[in-house]
């Protein structure tokens, strides 16, 4: 039997004997996500249970070296797991902003010190992490951040305020852009700098969105201390781990929804909402849309393979990241549109109603956020045309 | 199977690439509309192609071929795509051995695929009968009598049809159901007339009236016309991808030299913008169709909604990417000199072939149940 082989049948025996049953549901709510963090709300014993298990064998990050807590597995044995994982529809034991988008630049930017400080935690999903980026006036010019950080010898002293914080009422740390050399280029002075957001002087303010949700907030600082050993990268060079980190929460933003789209079909949903005429959706027009769209999905799902497999061979993922978050989300926004249609009166239920409290409609308004955070769609396309076509600008 | 070529596949398409632009670029089509060719494609060319063994790529080895492969006539597809080149390599070298291969009698097999492979002998599908692609109405009738069969009818846009030594024929038997039949072209009653299509290929009317038909000359049924239509639509996507990307390509090439208010046009986002959704709309479009040729490859048995889906998308791209072509090339592109517009008339046809992308996104929906 070849290692990959046992390694399979050896893990799926774990599985069937750790992961507990009510972790092989889908989601019923949003709360059902384990975002873990020192003040973690556990919908269940077996939540809790489900995020300690895997974490003991480093399993909520499978591919990340295993001196740091990590599950050390390579890409085939990583596929072998996830293969397991997904046979038995088990839900994700932990999520957060420390695997998907810090984790990638300290394991590739940061000192021995802070990995060690700092991945373990996020290995066992003790803290979680917010970020620290777009500002009230940097938004796509990111780089001209004015959210200040002045030398005081042994530590820095921070001041300024930060916009879109996801989850920032909630997080533990926060990995932030500031500026350390307010005479230099815009791109030339700023550090990627990582600190406790129970330090004095940090206060959040949740954003109230149009969907009735507050996932952000505007998140203030006043003098914060911010020990100099917690520098990821080089001083003032904190541009280039900002840039690295982008790439990944792109990709991420760009495939959440298409595992959204694996959950369930459209056009079953469009089915049974609306009916069939002689084998064919009632509205006719609305039909080639949601084919449109279907057609759609696969062709990404497929595209995203693809690259995966490009990047097995050899090739690297670079700015065609841009493209998949640019898509995705359109996708996404496409396909809320359509559920919405599809809806009609019931989807405009907010308050009780058929409606599982306005569930659709405030996920249709949530979308409309997807083609703006982490780089608009015009952004993505700027970098699309510039550094994949060669468009001069 | 991964989605990604391997080395001999690079290979083979680095070699299509050399071969056709060195031997057949758009200017080949050009001087056959020019001199007035009345055939619609070089049987020199023909030749060459042969030589390397285009042909031989999708019959097995048993019988006088490579046994290569979908995605490697795939490939060719694509690379003619480029280049705009009129062969017979759909109709004859894909779908003809694809479908006697698999619908085949072992002694239709014997007769057929080692001519298919030395490219001696070329075939055509006489299946489209009005304007619009609906392989489930046929007028064309195939009559039993004596162990025979006689058949009558008509069929338009049979591509190929001018110089095909045989047709594959749609007819509807007595039993209502819808057979495939190998008639020569030399058969009596067969009626050849060529037209020439927008693009310059060339296609045919062909008139069956009371051709004997023997029992032999029937395809295995069921589903044989389906199939056959699906592995068409299939190197039609391949070739489809190669068009969009060679449009991509020339156009950016374009907005990078074009130079106004003193600027390379392609500075301005109103044009940048649109470029990048093209690059991704034929991102997506590569990976359908290598998905396509690998269920291809892999023997699926139902292919059906993989075909259309492919169809549908690469249509839409296609047709997209050619339009936009012409448009960022500005008044230039309005013109005959300018090739870019060659490539929508190609597109054109293409896709109106054995189904357009709203008979394919139509079947697609009915496949999956709405």
């Amino acid at each position: 039997m070849s290692d990959l082989e046992s390694f399979r049948l050896e893990t799926r025996d774990w599985l069937e004997e750790n992961c507990p049953k009510s972790m092989r549901t889908p989601y019923e709510s949003d709360d059902d996500i384990c975002w873990g963090g020192r003040n973690a709300k556990f919908t269940s014993d077996e939540q809790r249970l489900w995020l300690q298990r895997m974490a003991s064998r480093g399993w909520t990050v499978p591919t990340w070296p295993a001196e740091y807590g990590g599950g050390g597995l390579d890409r085939e044995h990583a596929k072998v797991l996830a293969d397991e994982l997904s046979r038995i529809h088990a839900r994700p034991a932990l999520m957060s902003f420390g695997i998907s988008m810090l984790g990638p630049a300290l394991l590739k930017f940061g000192t021995e010190a802070l990995r060690q400080q700092h991945i373990p935690p996020i290995v066992r999903g003790e803290i979680r992490w917010a970020q620290g980026y777009s500002e009230p006036n940097a938004g796509s010019d990111l780089a001209s951040l004015q959210t200040r950080a002045d030398d005081h010898g042994d530590h820095y002293k921070v001041n300024g305020s930060k916009i879109w914080t996801s989850y920032g009422d909630k997080g533990d740390w926060m990995f932030c852009l500031v500026r350390t050399d307010s005479e230099a280029r815009k791109h030339e002075g700023i550090s990627f700098v990582l600190f406790d957001m129970a330090t004095p002087g940090v206060s959040t303010k949740p954003i109230l969105l149009i969907s009735g949700a507050s996932p952000f907030t505007e998140t203030f600082f006043d003098d914060v201390r911010v020990e100099k050993d917690q520098v990821v990268g080089e001083v003032n060079k904190g541009w280039t781990v900002a840039k690295y980190l982008l790439t990944h929460e792109r990709e991420m933003i760009g495939e959440s929804g298409v595992s959204e789209a694996g959950s369930a079909s459209i056009s079953e949903i469009a089915v049974r909402k609306m009916g069939l005429n002689n084998g064919v959706l009632k509205n006719t027009m609305l039909r080639s849309d949601i084919a449109k769209l279907e057609i759609d999905e696969i062709a990404l799902d497929l595209t995203i393979q693809r690259a995966r497999d490009e990047v097995k061979a050899g090739a690297s993922l670079g700015a065609q990241s841009s493209m998949f978050k640019y898509f995705g989300t359109e996708l996404n926004m496409r396909r809320y549109e359509l559920l919405m249609a599809i809806g009609g009166l019931d989807a405009l239920d907010w308050d009780g109603g058929e409606n599982a409290d306005g569930l659709l409609p405030k996920s249709w308004l949530r979308t409309k956020g997807n083609s703006i955070e982490g780089g608009t769609s015009e952004i993505q396309l700027n970098i699309i045309a510039k550094r994949i076509l060669g468009l001069p600008g | 199977m991964a989605l990604v070529l391997n080395e001999e596949q690079v290979m083979l398409r680095d070699a299509a690439r050399d071969f056709l632009t060195a031997r057949a670029p758009v200017e080949h089509l050009r001087s056959l509309r020019d001199a007035g060719n009345s055939v619609g494609y070089s049987s020199e060319l023909w030749a060459e192609i042969v030589d390397m063994g285009w042909a031989a790529i999708v019959v097995a080895e048993e019988h006088g071929g490579l046994g290569y492969g979908f995605a490697g006539i795939g490939l060719l597809l694509e690379e003619s795509g480029r280049t705009l080149t009129p062969t017979p390599l759909l109709s004859s070298s894909m779908v003809a051995a694809a479908l006697i291969t698999r619908h085949g009698s072992d002694d239709q097999k014997a007769t057929y695929l080692p001519a298919l492979a030395s490219g001696e002998h070329l075939l055509a599908l006489a299946v489209d009968e009005g304007t619009q692609h609906d392989p489930t109405s046929c007028n064309t009738v195939a009559v039993e009598a004596a162990g025979n069969y006689s058949l009558n009818g008509s069929k338009v846009a049979v591509v190929d049809g001018g110089f095909a030594n045989t047709f594959i024929v749609a007819a509807r038997k007595s039993d209502e159901s819808t057979g495939l039949f190998l008639v020569s072209a030399n058969a009596t009653g067969v009626k050849v007339d060529t037209v020439s299509h927008l693009d310059t290929h060339k296609a045919a009317t062909v008139l069956f009236a009371d051709v004997e038909v023997s029992a032999a000359a029937e395809l295995a049924m069921p589903d044989g016309l389906e199939f056959m239509l699906d592995v068409a639509r299939i190197g039609q996507a391949a070739e489809l991808l190669g068009i969009a990307q060679e449009v991509l390509e020339r156009t950016m090439t374009y907005l990078k030299d074009r130079k106004q208010f003193g600027v390379a046009i392609g500075v301005f986002q109103g044009l940048a913008h649109r470029a990048a959704n093209l690059y991704t709309e034929i991102e997506l479009c590569k990976s359908v169709v290598l998905h396509a040729l690998r269920e291809l490859d892999a023997g699926t048995e139902d292919i059906a909604a993989i075909a259309s889906m492919a169809k549908a998308k690469l249509a839409e791209t296609a047709h997209l990417a050619a339009t936009e072509g012409i448009q960022m090339h500005g008044g230039m592109g309005m013109t005959d000199e300018c090739e870019i517009g060659f490539f929508l008339k190609r597109c054109q046809i293409v896709e109106a072939l054995y189904g357009d992308r709203y008979f394919h996104l139509d079947r697609y929906a009915k496949l999956s149940g709405y």
